[in-house]
């Protein structure tokens, strides 16, 4: 038997927190504004997209804690179990001034109306931690999921490049009190599974993968919640009630990578950040989507078993792992199942997986030496958007100059991430030249119908998705044909 | 008043003085309404929204919102003590709550309080209505198709003889372009706050850009009169011009409530209510038809604005107005004609936005100089020039005012110049050449900008000072800080106005209870009226000082100098704090309200002729952009900016102006799209699905200066011009840059024609029309 807790503990700024009552739709943001009367975290959009709310949240990770930002709005207060929560309110610096990062807003004219500012600020503060010098490209990254309407960026991006003329992160207090805190969240997070409350409002925190498992099995009506950047807007935008719920955010185990010579398996709870570095090593194709996929905050909270357990049709994971064939372990109890990720997504919003069972790792192989491989995503806005279409190539050109192999993938362009079977057929076993390319570009109305939405129109789909294969064949020949922003 | 403005010493003045609440902004300290500690019992109301278009409202139900955890009740039309009315233009066709019918999807028709926000959202959900569908306008051209029916008046500017002008042009230029509408993406959303007072009283905090209007407002939902009603603000987290009158509605719900139930109320929408209950910046079709000859040079201009109104005249008749003012922008018309259509449609009432209908008059100038240099063969560049106003000659607008202050070929040149521009062009049209997927294109684009409200009567202004016996100042004005640096500016003239330091000045909250019937924050105009009414409060304050500094003394006044710190009193120098102790003994009144009317102003609207603008502001800017003809998709490489604020009052401020004006309008021009479905209902109402600039759009090589060498002609305060609005309307050179791009496709000979915003989309839809061209 598990032993069980019944209270969230936490540190918030300097305060330890016990919460035995707790809902679990409860959002750190209304928690700290409404309860615990902390305003300088503003609401601007209730979906993670603005920035306004950005805090930084510390877990343990072996010797170290790490500090996220993250979007308090959409981050629920139950999964806050054993982390240290820092708002705006604990930015301090010495001797009662600015902190380093404010002095350099202030200096730099970088706010306006300042209701976003409290949020940039936190950005700016996380990414100097881990990175006092930034480049302009790291600053705009580090920013891609704040949002400020006055300014124009300018003067935030020069503030954030003056920072550490200011101050070093070894002079900031919650590097110096960093052991400490480490100690205490070790305390407060004891490895017992937490329970609270009963019925719609019952919170799991389960000790680990295994409970986890064993409690799904037996509460198969709850609600799974690892980052939150989906269910987050289930609550803050449909007011839908997700109770009872099991918060799997803190699972050291779902956040493994195992890597071997030929494929690499990425636990279901790996958020977009952690993943980033074992991308750009074992997949350097997919490192520009990476780096343009929703904002710092989103990339930090949401995971790669979320993106894919969703079943969402524009879902950015899906087309380049189906397009390199990945598998997908399913657990339920002690029992697990392996299907390939292209069989999971059954149809809209209907996916193939049972009650009780839940996404526990995508494996992915790694791309054969001698293939070709693109992903391409297109978006009204270049970053921080969801795809209009997203597309994954992979292609085999043997000796002969013939396509012996062709998988290809969208997302955007059905009701689910689906193959190009159809494109893929017209290519295979011709030789791989512009005129098969322009042969093989009718197969794409066989396999998509898309629909027109608020992103693109479906005319616009099907022509780019065609034209994204004559990129793929134009970049196989060596040509620069996407556009690259230039930053220092 | 109305006097010469020379201020006695420039030591704050003029110079890069950090934002007042910077310090408070970085810590999270600087408080916004929803931070404001609430009294207990504080209530929190929540709309009810149509679901549909245009119906008929056949019955409402709402037992199992009264019957819903913590709702204290439900308002609706009924509830009203006064008019069910906000109408900024008194056309009295603005109702807060849709009574017998909605005229678009996400009408309020009711609001549920109840103890909780969270309680009042949910019951809101709980209501049932019933509706029978009518027949709907969705847009410009639809209204057009349907007959035309307008919200308010249309305008006619009309001079020369267009008829002829065309008829003898050798060439004509005609067309029609879409220009799309905006969302103000203000990060905070709408709020207000009421707190009920004894008898009649309430006192309203509210997010707004027009406290006055507030004010009315409420009283009139109330039936009570203006007196009764205080409305008060520090500051809002951005407007943009969406709190210049669609803060009404929301203060009249809050207030309506407070007086009914005796507490206090707090409304504040979620981030998708407010983009779909909110009016936005209007969308325009402009048809047109555009007569010159075959150096460029126009010879006739005849065209039709239709905007995208809504279902009420709000702004839309001052907005299309102004559309007009600008469909010359910085060019000559021998003979124009422009006609308005402010069109009512089935969506959003569309209110006033940064510029205010300037860009979208501009925007369409600028579509048909571009026709006319890609029909031609030319530079667009050349053609602009061919056709600036004179100095001495050709310099008469439509609305007859003859430009007499006109800089923008010292602008242009200047700018054309600093970016490089010639040899940049030539070295891109080198590169399109050789390069098979990307293009890259540039474009420089001038702006001229009318400064004045053409409501004649908002050109006015009030402020009060108070000195303290200890040297301290309080400065009220009726301005209102949404981020853009009035306070400071403000600030910044008191304190040169007396010699003090700035921290001796202590900038209050607006409110009407201070200075009664102020103007909208609006039209760029915060800083030119409150800062000279601000200035005249001082004077007064001042020449009571030096009188009885004279007296003191028993000196005469003309000796009387006020330098840095004090007065210079013949020989004698008199610290500020000390002379100001001295006076209140000696019973002299250290208060004073200022007051300030912009001269030389005038519009005759029944005409069409007048002096609506006092000046004009002037900038230019050069964009760089590559595009990818396989996708649409394109980045901004490099942006040039010289803009004219005149003699700057904090050129820190301007340049955030400057740079941040662009990147929105840039925004707007861009990736901003708003997207109705086939029911009615605007689909991109949050930033998942509406997309404003990120960092990381910003140019790479971004060069904006402020033209140093400017000085306003006018006697404005400090000699500077108006900054917030003109700077929005330099992103239209990324329009022409990206049409460059596109019309390379078929060797620049067809003009590109792209309609607004240009998403990716739009993009590669120009390049395949340009592919069709080239055969």
């Amino acid at each position: 038997m598990v032993e069980v807790a019944n209270a969230i503990r936490f540190l918030l700024n300097g305060e330890e927190i016990t919460l035995t009552d707790v809902a679990p739709d409860l959002t750190l943001l209304d928690w700290l504004r409404l309860d615990r009367r902390l305003r300088g975290s503003k609401e601007g959009c209730a979906e993670g997209d603005c920035g306004a709310c950005t805090v930084l949240v510390g877990r343990v990770m072996s010797d170290e804690i790490i500090y996220d930002a993250v979007t308090a709005c959409i981050r629920f207060v139950g999964s806050l179990h054993g982390t240290h929560v820092v708002t705006i309110e604990h930015l301090r610096g010495e001797n009662g001034n600015l902190h380093p990062v404010q002095q350099a807003m202030v200096d730099h004219h970088g706010s306006q109306c300042g209701f976003c500012t409290p949020g940039f600020v936190m950005s700016l503060y996380g990414l100097w931690m881990r990175d006092p010098q930034p480049s302009r490209r790291a600053i705009e990254k580090a920013l891609q999921g704040n949002l400020c309407r006055c300014t124009g960026y300018a003067p935030i991006i020069r503030a954030g490049q003056a920072i550490s003329t200011y101050g070093q992160p070894q002079g900031d207090p919650l590097w110096a009190e960093r052991i400490a805190v480490r100690e205490t969240l070790l305390r407060l997070n004891d490895g017992k599974r937490v329970e609270i409350g009963e019925g719609e409002r019952k919170i799991f925190i389960p000790a680990s993968l295994d409970d986890f498992a064993a409690l799904y099995e037996q509460y198969p009506e709850a609600r799974i919640v690892a980052g939150s950047t989906d269910v987050g807007l289930w609550v803050t935008k449909f007011m839908r009630r997700i109770g009872p719920v099991i918060f799997i955010g803190h699972l050291q185990e779902l956040r493994r990578i195992a890597e071997n010579a030929s494929e690499v398996r990425f636990y279901a709870g790996v958020s977009y950040s952690e993943a980033l570095p074992i991308i750009e090593n074992s997949f350097p194709e997919l490192a520009p989507l990476w780096n343009r996929f929703a904002g710092e905050q989103i990339r930090n909270m949401g995971t790669l078993g979320g993106n894919i357990a969703n079943g969402s049709p524009i879902g950015d994971t899906p087309p380049p792992f189906i397009a390199l064939g990945a598998k997908l372990s399913l657990r339920r109890g002690e029992h697990r199942r392996e299907i390939k990720l292209e069989d999971y997504f059954l149809a809209y919003g209907k996916q193939d997986r049972q009650p009780g069972e839940f996404v526990e790792s995508v494996t992915v192989p790694l791309l054969p030496q001698g293939e070709l491989f693109a992903t391409y995503k297109i978006s009204k806005r270049r970053e921080e958007d969801i795809s209009a279409l997203c597309g994954a190539f992979r292609l085999f050109v043997n000796d002969a100059g013939t396509v012996g192999m062709a998988r290809i993938a969208f997302g955007g362009m059905a009701a689910t991430p689906k193959r190009a079977k159809a494109v893929e057929a017209a290519l295979v076993g011709k030789p791989w030249t512009m005129d098969t390319v322009e042969a093989a570009l009718p197969a794409f109305a066989e396999d998509y119908q898309p629909i027109t939405d608020m992103r693109a129109s479906a005319d616009y789909r099907l022509l780019a998705a065609q034209n994204l294969l004559k990129r793929f064949f134009l970049e196989s020949q060596g040509e620069q044909v996407q556009v690259k922003r230039e930053v220092a | 008043m109305n006097k010469r403005v020379d201020p006695i010493n420039l030591a704050v003045l003029h110079t890069r003085t950090r934002h007042d609440s910077g310090p408070k902004h970085v810590t999270g300290t600087a408080e916004y309404i929803d931070d404001m500690a609430e009294p207990a019992g504080t209530m929190h109301a929540y709309l009810g929204l149509s679901t549909r278009a245009h119906a008929e409202i056949l019955a409402m139900d709402f037992s199992a919102v009264r019957g819903a955890p913590g709702v204290i009740g439900v308002l609706t039309a009924d509830d009203i003590p006064g008019e069910n009315d906000v109408s900024p233009s008194h056309k009295h066709d603005e109702p807060i709550f849709a009574e017998g019918r909605v005229q678009f999807w996400g009408q309020p028709i009711f609001a549920v309080v109840a103890e909780t926000r969270d309680a009042a959202r949910r019951a809101a959900q709980l209501a049932k209505i019933e509706y029978r569908d009518l027949d709907w306008l969705p847009d410009v051209r639809a209204a057009q198709q349907a007959g035309g029916k307008l919200v308010t008046e249309p305008l006619k500017l009309e001079r020369g003889d267009v008829a002829a002008g065309l008829a003898s042009a050798p060439r004509r230029a005609k067309g029609a372009i879409t220009i799309g509408g905006q969302d103000h993406f203000y990060l905070e959303g709408q709020i207000a706050y009421a707190v009920p007072g004894e008898d009649e009283d309430v006192t309203v905090y509210a997010s707004t850009q027009h406290p006055s209007e507030v004010q009315l407002m409420v009283a009139q939902v109330l039936g009570i009169r203006h007196n009764a009603v205080t409305i008060t603000l520090r500051r809002m987290g951005g407007g943009f011009g969406g709190k210049e009158t669609q803060g009404n509605l929301f203060a009249a719900v809050a207030a309506i409530a407070a007086k009914k139930w005796n507490r206090a109320c707090k409304i504040r929408p979620d981030r998708d209510d407010d983009m779909q209950a909110t009016g936005k910046r209007h969308d325009f079709v402009v048809d047109y038809d555009v007569g010159y000859d075959e150096t460029g040079k126009i010879l006739a201009v005849d065209a039709v604005y239709g905007a995208r109104g809504g279902f009420s005249s709000d702004l839309t008749g001052p907005v299309t107005d102004r559309a007009l003012f600008h469909c010359d922008n910085a060019y000559w018309y021998p003979a124009v004609r422009a006609r308005s259509e402010p069109l009512y449609t089935n969506t959003v009432s569309n209110t006033a936005f940064r510029g205010f209908g300037g860009p979208q008059g501009i925007m369409a100038c600028e579509r048909w100089i571009e026709d006319i240099a890609y029909a031609l063969g030319k530079d667009p560049l050349d053609i602009r020039k061919a056709n600036f106003y004179g100095v001495h000659e050709n310099n008469v607008t439509p609305y007859h005012q003859t430009v007499g202050d006109n800089i923008v070929h010292r602008i242009v040149d200047e700018l054309e110049a600093s970016s490089d521009y010639q040899a940049r062009r030539d070295a891109i049209i080198a590169f399109n050449r050789t390069s098979r997927v990307l293009k890259k294109g540039i474009s420089l684009t001038p702006v001229k900008f009318g400064i004045s409200f053409t409501a004649t009567w908002y050109n006015q202004a009030g402020a009060l000072v108070h000195v303290y016996k200890d040297g301290s100042i309080h400065l009220n004005h009726g301005g209102t800080e949404m981020g853009q640096g009035l306070n400071i500016k403000v600030a910044q003239v008191v304190a040169d106005a007396f010699g003090v330091n700035l921290d001796t000045v202590k900038i209050m909250p607006t409110s009407t209870g201070k200075v009664p019937n102020t103007s909208a924050t609006a039209a760029s105009s915060g800083s030119d009226l409150n800062g000279m009414a601000a200035w005249d409060a001082c004077e007064q304050i001042k020449s009571r000082l030096i009188a009885h500094a004279a007296q003191l003394y028993q000196s005469d006044e003309a000796d009387c100098h006020w330098v840095q710190g004090g007065l210079q009193v013949g020989r004698e120098f008199v610290a500020f704090a000390e002379l100001v102790a001295s006076a209140y003994l000696n019973r002299i009144q250290l208060s004073a309200a200022g007051f300030y009317k912009t001269p030389k102003i005038h519009w005759d609207r029944a005409t069409g002729k007048g002096h609506p603008f006092y000046y004009f502001a002037y900038g230019a800017s050069v964009s760089e952009v590559t595009i990818d003809t396989l996708t649409g998709e394109y980045t901004v490489d490099r942006v040039d900016i010289l803009h004219d604020v005149g003699k700057s009052l904090n050129p820190a401020i301007d340049q955030g102006q400057i740079e941040g004006g662009f990147v929105q309008g840039m925004g707007w021009l861009t990736t901003e799209e708003l997207v109705w479905d086939a029911k009615g209902q605007l689909r991109t109402h949050a930033p998942s699905t509406y997309k404003i600039p990120l960092a990381s759009d910003v140019p790479p090589v971004f060069n904006v200066q402020i033209a140093e060498w400017s000085v306003n002609p006018e006697p404005t305060i400090g000699r500077s011009k108006a900054v917030g609005e003109p700077p929005f309307m330099l992103a239209i050179s990324v329009v022409e840059a990206l049409g460059m791009a596109v019309a390379s496709v078929a060797e620049y000979r067809v003009a590109p024609q792209l309609d607004t915003p240009v998403t990716p989309e739009r993009v590669l839809m120009g390049v395949e029309r340009m592919k069709e061209a080239r055969g």
